[in-house]
């Protein structure tokens, strides 16, 4: 390995904000040779998107904060060079790849970059026609970029920055939007780029399951500033993230440790036989009453129909997933739900919440997928202050909710300053403060490490053994294995499938969580439950 | 011309502005109410003919919208500063002015004539901004911009980035006040124009952000020369506007010595022009697929230009009916026809749907 020169190079390198605050960073060394698949994992907040930013010069030269040590990439160096400098060298995609699209269309924006590298227009022709086809966008070419899907504005993202002809892509989250179809498309997308064209890529990533089995090394960035990195299965053998997959493995014992579905399904042979005959122990939902009933709900917006004759009821206590490809009506069928969305035609009723403290007025509590949109008190104490104003509840309850969800935000902090995933832990516990009776979610696991999404898991099943109903938007299959009673999929707006868990996630192939695609003909969702049955 | 992106490409930006120009000029040169009602009804027909969904395209709506209301204050300007004609609609009770402001007259009898003065003055106004209005919703700005010449290219993109952030913040008030909604609390006007402003605010800082560093990590602003020439770059350009400046006060100024007039304009100009070119030569940047100006890009703008000039061919009396006495205005023929002519880019083969798929 010694005789691999690397392309990107960290020697020694320490990062803070502010004079006084603490390093995100601490003395970190990092080589990375040419042509790896490199995934940053790391708990939410630790650093990773900082990480990334070093790599061509945005941290420290755009967002500000000291940089101590070196990072050398390619042959350039950011501390003497700008991230423009790095533009023929390395390719950045941010998180939202909307909001940085500079042109409008998608032909237009794959040639921005090779625009301001001074290419000449032949080259720029043949550059863009190869892209095109590299990221199977042939067909979107003229589209504008905005009535893109979330999966194909990403990879849009990813040849717009791949046409200029970087040898390094550094990808900030990319799938963390989208449906797991849309997802697969993209990691498919990357892997195609790694292995037949050589380029090194460095990928942050909260949801490992999609690309651990991808990874040449696993960087792993704990939180702490400390930043170690190596061969992914040794690694995940003791990291604090960990997907589903990693966590069965361990439980099983295997070594090494597999990291894709088909190599864990050759070690499983034996957990299986441990489980044969055996079922998972899931305890039967204390469903009670209908709380919320909707009737051939129709939401259209100008000719396009979001959602078309849907009937749905919650009940009290129930934890209903709601499933479906991106663009499939499930934020419109939220809304329409709490009352405040737009709703063409069908009826949602509320029945009476027999609770205990007599009629319930309160509204549906929603959190939306922006989350950030509700928050808008400049520290997060004031906001949590405000949120148990509002609810008429005891001081702290809304505070002692965050800690639960995202431990260790500081209060004085501002909203905007924590990282996505706080945001939404801070939304989430402004919303749920009240303890309403029917709770929607939209794409709450946004952002979220596996721990934080495990606290959102216990905090939604304690509201649910309350009474409260919860429906959560949501693309997160291990999340869905985890938390739901009852799955419901959307498609094109119309209700295709609506049943218990294990039955409709289980059976279907974008959907099947990884426990079950191990243990399958099995009926296995989640590690939890495979322990408690070895127990 | 007959391949299938010379179809669907879109028409060249400056040959809409030339024609939505051309239709001001002519709005510019006439009082008469029937032919500024048809230059509206005509810049209107060819935008819901051919705009496209992109986001500067819905806007047109506000412009006219800013058109009734220029309309709308002339009319009310004119009521307030009481012209005076035969025919007294009403009266209303006059405002005595201090001695200072003595010769003007608030309020008082409002006359026919008065009102239609204000009416045709404020429709000429209102017409203009119409015809802005079009052109802002038929041309691209971001490809007008990048057509522009490279030594305006910093400014250019500056606006890109204005020009796109303000859809976004309209979209944005919409989310955030939906989301707003879904939380409890007091419902002051104050506090719910603090709910709106900050989040709205922090979002638009925010993805500007985000569309900076993309554009930084994506090469934008790479200039490789050397810091002499921007120096001497930015001097040509200060003394090319002194230059132009002096020289057109000299100009204008019948006291002033010959040479501060036309030669100082002259030389403004040239070491204006030399900066200009300094400036360009810094963009080392390239132009993928230009736009170009081809046989519908000279019929759009001939059309506007011959509507211009019908309407300036067109009598003096034609053009500017009297409104005292009150008279109905005449409909010149060659001015109709010529701004009908104007209506031609309805007709033309190519409709850019582009944006609506």
């Amino acid at each position: 390995m010694a005789s691999v020169v690397p392309v990107i190079d960290l020697a020694d390198v320490s990062l803070r904000y502010g004079e006084d605050s603490r390093p995100v960073l601490r003395h970190v060394d990092l080589r990375i040779p040419e042509g790896e698949l490199v995934v940053v994992a790391g708990p939410t907040g630790s650093g990773k998107s900082s990480l990334l930013g070093l790599l061509n010069g945005l941290v420290p030269h755009f967002s500000g904060g000291v940089v101590t040590g070196t990072v050398t990439v390619g042959d350039l160096r950011t501390s003497d060079h700008r991230p423009r400098d790095f533009a023929a060298t390395v390719g950045v995609v941010s998180q939202d790849p909307l909001a940085g699209f500079v042109t409008d269309t998608v032909e237009e924006e794959l040639a921005y970059g090779m625009e301001q590298l001074g290419l000449p227009p032949s080259t720029m022709r043949t550059r863009v026609e190869e892209t095109l086809d590299l990221l199977g966008i042939a067909d979107l070419r003229d589209r504008s970029l905005r009535t893109l899907s979330g999966g194909q504005q990403q990879r849009v993202a990813i040849g717009a920055v791949l046409a200029a002809g970087p040898r390094i892509l550094v990808l900030d989250e990319p799938t963390s939007a989208l449906d797991p179809t849309s997802a697969e498309e993209v990691i498919a997308a990357v892997v195609r780029l790694v292995h037949d064209l050589g380029v090194t890529v460095v990928m942050a990533e909260h949801r490992l399951e999609r690309v651990l089995q991808h990874a040449d090394r696993l960087v792993l960035v704990a939180g702490d500033g400390s930043v170690v990195d190596g061969d992914p299965a040794t690694l995940m053998a003791n990291a604090p993230v960990a997907p589903p997959l990693v966590e069965l493995g361990r439980l099983a014992g295997w070594s090494p440790l597999p990291l894709s579905i088909r190599d864990a399904r050759r070690a499983a042979g034996p957990l299986r036989d441990a489980l044969a005959g055996r079922g998972p122990i899931t305890p039967t939902p204390a469903v009670g009453e209908n709380l919320i009933t909707a009737t051939r709900l129709t939401v259209r917006y100008g000719p396009h129909t979001a959602v078309r004759e849907v009937g749905l009821t919650l009940r009290r206590g129930e934890r209903v997933a709601l499933m479906g490809r991106n663009g499939s009506g499930k934020s419109s069928l939220l809304w329409a739900l709490t009352g405040l969305g737009r709703r063409t035609s069908g009826s949602v009723t509320r029945q009476e919440f027999s609770g205990g403290s007599g009629a319930d007025d309160r509204p549906v509590a929603l959190v939306p997928q922006s989350a950030a949109d509700l928050l808008y008190l400049d520290t997060v104490d004031a906001e949590c202050r405000a949120a148990d104003r509002q609810e008429d509840v005891d001081a702290g309850t809304c505070r002692a909710l965050l800690d639960r969800l995202a431990p260790g935000i500081e209060g004085a902090a501002h909203p905007r300053d924590v990282s996505e995933g706080q945001r939404l832990a801070l939304a989430l516990a402004v919303q749920l403060t009240g303890a309403p009776s029917v709770v929607l979610l939209d794409e709450p696991t946004r952002g979220l490490d596996y721990g934080a999404k495990a606290a959102l898991v216990t905090v939604l099943s304690e509201l649910a053994t309350v009474g409260t109903a919860l429906l959560v938007a949501t693309h997160d299959v291990e999340f869905v294995a985890r938390f739901a009673d009852r799955v419901v999929i959307l498609a094109g707006g119309e209700k295709v499938a609506d049943g218990p868990t294990a039955v409709v996630i289980a059976a279907s192939p974008a959907f099947a969580p990884q426990v079950s695609r191990v243990l399958h003909p099995q009926r296995w969702l989640t590690v939890d439950h495979v322990r408690a049955a070895l127990a | 011309m007959t391949d299938s992106w010379s179809l669907r490409r879109p028409t060249h930006p400056g040959a809409w502005w030339l024609w939505a120009l051309a239709l001001a000029a002519a709005a510019s040169h006439t009082t008469n109410p029937l032919l500024l009602g048809l230059i509206v009804a005509i810049a209107a027909l060819v935008v819901a003919a051919r705009r496209s969904a992109a986001p500067w395209a819905v806007g047109f709506r506000w412009y006219l919208t800013v058109a009734a209301l220029v309309v709308v204050l002339r009319v009310v300007f004119r009521m307030l500063t009481a012209g005076s004609g035969p025919t007294v609609l009403f009266t209303l009770p006059t405002i005595e002015l201090p001695a200072a402001a003595a010769g003007i007259t608030l309020l008082g009898p409002v006359s026919a004539e008065a009102l239609m003065a204000g009416f045709y003055d404020g429709l000429r106004l209102g017409t203009m901004i119409v015809c802005v209005g079009a052109a802002s919703a038929l041309a691209n700005p971001k490809r007008l911009l990048a057509a522009m010449p490279p030594a305006l290219y910093e400014v250019g993109t500056v606006l890109v980035v204005s020009v796109s952030v303000f859809p976004q913040l309209v979209e944005s008030v919409g989310r955030v006040r939906r989301a707003q909604a879904l939380r409890r609390g007091p419902r002051t006007r104050r506090h719910q124009l603090k709910t709106v402003v900050i989040p709205v605010l922090t979002d638009a800082l925010d993805r500007s952000l985000v569309l900076a560093a993309s554009m930084d990590s994506r090469g934008y602003g790479r200039s490789p020369d050397v810091a002499h020439r921007r120096w001497l770059t930015s001097l040509c350009l200060l003394v090319g506007i002194g230059g132009v400046a002096i020289g057109a006060y000299g100009v204008l100024d019948v006291g002033s010595p010959t040479w501060l007039g036309i030669p100082t304009m002259v030389t403004g100009i040239a070491v204006g022009a030399v900066g200009f070119r300094l400036a360009g030569a810094r963009v080392q940047r390239t132009r993928y697929r230009p736009d170009p100006w081809r046989t519908r890009e000279w019929l759009v703008a001939g059309c506007g230009v011959l509507a211009a000039a019908a309407v300036f061919l067109t009598s003096q009396i034609a053009r500017f009916p009297s409104a005292n006495p009150l008279v109905w205005p005449p409909l010149p023929l060659v001015a109709v026809v010529g701004l009908l002519i104007a209506g031609g880019p309805v007709l033309s083969a190519a409709p850019w749907r582009r944006w609506s798929r």
